[in-house]
């Protein structure tokens, strides 16, 4: 992926997390242009999440005034977004930010999703980088966080949980 | 869920004029600056042809139950926002109550796609009668205590869970990739419900009391879970769906694992057949309540857009 246009959907921001760009995130798949115009294929991070909406408003805008028309943006699926795709510059942006960027997703080889029972550990702290933090709620501001606090430098913190 | 973008909204009126401030953030045609505007069809692009050798009328159905069960429970923990104990438990159910409202806004889509008729999720979600909604009884039944809403998040995660993880392998491919998506997302519910299940069943005298309360009431609408609907004895043959009773053993497996952390017993069952009532549009009139509330607006002003 290294068109024009692929660059110019690739540099738009996130609505609720503006420190990281669509491409950051790992949910723009592919930008194809045509002769008819641009079709931009996007994967959403979860089934509700309310700025799906605002992406693609932000996708076609920014394409129309690269001088892209039409632009039209869909929606795929399969395979579901997971906190993997978030790329290496992403995870960069996010600690910087003071997000806790996620670790590797939950894996399961075979059989029934395992309950997790108890705390969870091991999360650094984005701002002073001790392993001493704790959950403190297990969702956040937005669909995609949790909130975590740090024992050493006591600052709360969110955390982009796995998925 | 959807509605149209409007010529007469106050934002849209004043965007019109020089100068002031929405029209510095509204770019030309884009939606997303007066309230209710912007939501995008979210099978938009998706291919909702019904696979070969599919009945089209019971995809259809079969997408409402699993939709209507999300939306009603979705309303359920909505009317949580303002009354839970604290304010990471309200930010907590009303994450999990949204996660419910995008896999019910994708499957009754899916469920207008099949059908065929032109009915899009607003259609289906607004205006339609207590009878014609498909959900299971579990998710209509009125609020109680947090302890109350902790039982009933456990067994329907667990439950929902279980018939998501098997779904994601329906032939339907776009059932199969809403299934996929909302086990991650239905996995975390789970474990939030469970996580409150232990702290209030292994906590005090009084906590114990209360959690074991909901249980009580909670489980009298267990058994319908793994009532198996004639639609969905169809699709389990065909391979689109998932015998719901087909779940009950790893349903049992997980709620043993978390009543035993909890050191609280199983309520009793009672014995003999159960019917999916829910499934067949029979409702209690606690869903009639709740319909009557959230669709209020949307009948309120039939074919309104704003």
């Amino acid at each position: 992926m290294s068109g024009r246009a692929w660059q110019v959907a690739a540099e738009v921001a996130d609505p609720e997390l503006p420190v990281v760009t669509l491409a950051d995130l790992g949910i723009l798949r592919a930008v194809d242009e045509t002769p008819a115009g641009v079709v931009v294929t996007i994967t959403p991070t979860y089934s509700g999440c309310p700025a799906m909406a605002a992406i693609r408003a932000d996708v076609a805008a920014a394409l129309r005034a690269a001088g892209y028309a039409p632009v039209e943006v869909r929606t795929r699926l399969a395979p579901p977004w997971t906190t993997d795709w978030i790329t290496e510059r992403g995870r960069r942006r996010l600690a910087e930010a003071g997000l806790a960027p996620p670790g590797a997703a939950p894996a399961r080889a075979s059989g029934p999703v395992p309950l997790s029972l108890g705390p969870r550990r091991g999360v650094p702290c984005p701002r002073c980088g001790a392993g001493r933090t704790e959950e403190r709620s297990r969702f956040g501001a937005t669909a995609c966080t949790a909130l975590w606090w740090c024992q050493d430098c006591r600052e709360p913190f969110e955390h982009v949980k796995e998925i | 869920m959807s509605p149209e973008r409007a010529t007469e909204h106050p934002a849209a009126a004043a965007a019109a004029e020089p100068g002031n401030a929405y029209e510095a953030l509204n770019e030309g045609d884009d939606p997303r600056w007066a309230y209710g505007t912007g939501f995008a069809d979210p099978l938009a692009g998706v291919d909702t042809r019904v696979p070969s050798g599919v009945d089209a009328a019971d995809l259809a159905g079969y997408c409402l139950m699993l939709g209507d069960d999300a939306l009603v429970m979705s309303h359920r923990l909505q009317e949580w926002c303002t009354r839970a104990p604290e304010l990471e438990e309200e930010v907590a159910l009303a994450n999990i109550a949204l996660d419910l409202l995008g896999q019910a806004r994708l499957l009754l889509s899916r469920a207008g796609a099949a059908e065929g008729a032109g009915r899009d999720e607003d259609a289906l979600a607004y205006l339609r009668d207590p009878g014609g909604f498909r959900n299971v009884r579990l998710v209509e039944a009125e609020n109680g205590d947090f302890g109350h809403a902790m039982a009933r998040l456990l067994v329907f995660a667990a439950w929902r869970l279980a018939l998501l993880d098997r779904l994601a392998g329906s032939r339907d491919p776009v059932l199969a990739a809403v299934a996929a998506k909302g086990v991650k997302e239905v996995a975390y519910h789970r474990d939030y419900a469970a996580g409150w299940v232990v702290r209030l069943g292994d906590g005090t005298a009084y906590s114990r009391e209360r959690m074991a309360a909901g249980l009580a009431a909670v489980w009298p609408l267990v058994p319908e879970l793994f009532a198996r609907h004639e639609v969905e004895a169809r699709l389990a043959a065909a391979g689109v769906a998932a015998d719901p009773a087909g779940l009950r053993a790893e349903f049992d497996q997980v709620l043993d694992q978390v009543l035993t952390a909890a050191t609280l017993a199983r309520p009793p069952e009672r014995p003999g057949p159960v019917r999916a009532a829910g499934r067949a549009g029979e409702h209690t009139p606690a869903l009639a309540t709740l319909l009557a509330e959230l669709q209020s607006v949307a009948r309120a002003h039939p074919g309104a857009a704003w």
